[in-house]
């Protein structure tokens, strides 16, 4: 079992960032006086803080821990998931779909449904993101005290609590302000702890290459180095698949899902002062994320030829999700270790602010405000916002105890969110190209969707072709549930495109007049007069970072084929 | 408050240009941090150095902290923060 050696000096940077942690949320509290203040900033922020707070959203320590027991698993082919799975997601949202989204004002992702659409579609949407989130949360909450527990020693209760009371503070208090500018600060304690391990990892096996060396000596292999060996149709040996999974499943229906229509991150660019700023958030983060791989997966592979037994089957050996902290044990001095301490412990708290925060303005203004409570004054929403927040919190803490005692029905429950999240690209996508869709298209095609994903993912467990080798085994522990994954989310979204062509062909499609700023082509009388608005500079051109940030991954990816 | 809903002069306006900078903290923080990590650095054991492979890593990651700290303060310094509220909305000022 993994304990650190943790002393003062750690306890007392500890304390440092929680104070100020806390501190943040109090000083934003001036800032909010409305609703929208609350809820999303009051539109009002600069684009580089927007653009790190929605790399940070996503950078919860799921991430960080998952993402290093993947390298240590799967080698390079990790990269997919920062690469080809995130940066052209990223770059089709800040040109492509940004101007739908903040050009038409809407307050959030499901808001958008109900104004294309109808309520049918709307609630659909709100309430499974509403459950999702929460649910989120408390995974996140359960995930950060294990890890209190397992490293500093205290009982897994506690831990939940102290740490929920936390985040509770910094939201209630400053809102979404609070969440973004914590996010910020987090992004760069992360990096701060995350970098020692890396530079001291390489060091001690003799660099990169040292590294690539060791690991071709491990049950990996030398194939570990490369991201699309292997990936044939047909006859895949590469441990995420063939390369239509990871192309059209991984890299187009899953990432452009949840990059593009996930509320948790689209939120943070909803924040931003201007359109231009908006537009910028989703490429500014693009950037951190190309290389953020650098942090997750290197640590993996460093656990993996450094920590003996990593991933191995007898009771006292660490598991994948280890690799990190068991390298901040094994290499981190005091002082050190402390920042990286409070880099993981700022994680958990990113990966459930976010949710939380989401889950705020999704229920206030897509369920309480549309459905229970329409017409009220602002100040009303305001407090229905702050005591949903509560409400949120409380509700993931409760997941997180059932968590504790239950892991598999968790799991279970992730996999049905994940049904209703893989079909919602193909919806956006014909939503704001096609205007002709019509309100029960968008319902019966999410509809649709959300079956194909679970139809497929419970048909995949019988196909022979998912299994490691192609060889069918019933007891279901060779099958690559990844690729299984990849391709649920293309059956999603086919099922998805096609009921959605369908149904628009019987009903009837909305009056243009009302589609004003939501669909390509159809003007927005209300929107400002281009040659009004002031442009930005000419490096700050959402092209050009666009353009920039996709050459970079272009080229790192022939580096690492 | 009036309880008027019809008040038009009622409806609250965005409080958002009162917003502090981030920046100042990021800052902050990361100079305090790298300070007392070099302190820690010029004190470093031999057992911790071992520990590190060799790499005095209080004191590098001190001085790292602490110029992106002080660059923080710099930016801040150099460029302080706007906050613009959007056009619909009107800031009211404290008196």
């Amino acid at each position: 079992m993994l304990r650190l050696d943790v002393n003062v000096f750690d306890y007392v940077i500890l304390a440092i960032y929680f104070a100020l942690v806390v501190g943040i949320g109090v000083m934003a509290r001036r800032a909010v006086a409305t609703s929208e203040d609350f809820l999303l900033s009051g539109r009002s922020l600069p684009a580089w803080v927007t653009g790190l707070a929605f790399i940070s959203a996503n950078l919860g320590a799921i991430e960080i821990l998952g993402m290093a027991a993947n390298g240590a698993q799967y080698g390079m082919s990790t990269l997919h998931f920062y690469w080809i799975g995130a940066v052209p997601a990223m770059v089709f949202l800040g040109i492509v779909m940004m101007p739908f989204y903040y050009g038409s004002r809407v307050r959030s992702v499901p808001e958008f449904l109900l104004r294309r659409f109808n309520p049918a579609t709307h609630l659909f949407n709100a309430l499974s993101f509403a459950a999702a989130a929460v649910l989120t949360a408390g995974v996140n909450l359960y995930a950060l005290a294990l890890v209190i527990n397992a490293l500093i020693g205290w009982p897994i209760w506690i831990s939940i609590v102290v740490s929920a009371a936390f985040v509770l503070a910094y939201i209630l208090l400053g809102g979404l302000s609070g969440a973004i500018y914590n996010e910020v600060l987090q992004f760069f304690v992360i990096v701060a702890g995350l970098v020692p391990l890396v530079i001291i990892g390489l060091h001690n096996v003799g660099g990169y290459s040292g590294l690539k060396e060791k690991v071709s000596h491990t049950a990996l292999g030398p194939n570990s180095f490369s991201t699309w060996s292997g990936t044939n149709v047909g006859h895949w040996t590469n441990p995420l698949g063939d390369w239509i999974g990871i192309v059209m499943g991984l890299g187009f229906v899953l990432s452009f899902g949840y990059w593009t229509t996930n509320f948790a991150e689209v939120q943070r660019a909803l924040s931003a002062k201007d359109l231009s700023a908006a537009q910028r958030t989703p490429l500014i983060g693009s950037f951190p994320k190309i290389f953020i791989p650098a942090l997750t997966i290197i640590p993996g592979l460093l656990a993996l030829v450094l920590i003996p037994n990593l991933g191995g089957k007898g009771a006292n050996d660490l598991t994948y999700n280890d690799a990190i902290p068991a390298l901040m044990n094994k290499f981190l001095p005091n002082g050190t270790l402390g920042i990286a301490l409070a880099g993981l412990l700022a994680a958990f708290m990113a990966g459930m602010a976010a949710n939380v925060s989401s889950f705020n303005t999704v229920f206030t203004y897509d369920i309480w405000q549309t459905y229970v409570r329409p017409g009220r004054r602002d100040s009303y929403y305001l407090t229905v916002g702050r005591i949903v927040t509560v409400v949120g919190i409380v509700i993931g803490i409760g997941t997180a105890f059932i968590a504790s005692g239950y892991t598999n029905i968790m799991n279970y429950i992730q996999l049905l969110f994940s049904y209703f999240n893989a079909p919602l690209f193909a919806t956006f996508i014909i939503a704001m190209f096609w205007k002709r869709a019509t309100p029960w298209a968008g319902f019966f095609g999410l509809v649709a969707g959300t079956t194909g994903a679970a139809v497929m993912h419970f048909a995949g467990y019988h196909i022979a072709y998912f299994y490691k080798g192609g060889v069918f085994d019933p007891t279901h522990g060779a099958i690559n549930a990844q690729m299984l994954n990849f391709y649920g989310a293309i059956t999603a979204f086919v099922a998805d495109a096609i009921v959605t062509v369908v149904v628009t062909m019987v009903t009837r499609s909305k009056p243009v007049s009302e589609l004003a700023g939501l669909v390509w082509g159809v003007h927005d009388p209300n929107a400002p007069d281009p040659d009004t608005v002031r442009k930005p500079a000419w490096w700050a051109s959402p092209k050009l970072l666009g353009a920039i940030s996709l050459g970079i991954v272009l080229v790192l990816s022939v580096i690492f084929a | 408050m009036s309880d008027n809903p019809n008040d038009e002069a009622d409806v609250p306006h965005s409080a958002a240009a009162r917003l502090f900078d981030i920046r100042l903290l990021i800052g902050g923080l990361f100079t305090l941090y790298g300070v007392m990590l070099i302190i820690a650095g010029f004190f470093v054991s031999d057992s911790a150095r071992r520990k590190a492979s060799g790499i005095n890593i209080n004191l590098w990651l001190g001085i790292g902290m602490l110029v992106l700290g002080l660059l923080f303060l710099l930016w801040q310094r150099l460029n302080p923060l706007r906050i613009e509220p959007h056009d619909e909305v009107e800031v009211r000022r404290e008196p």
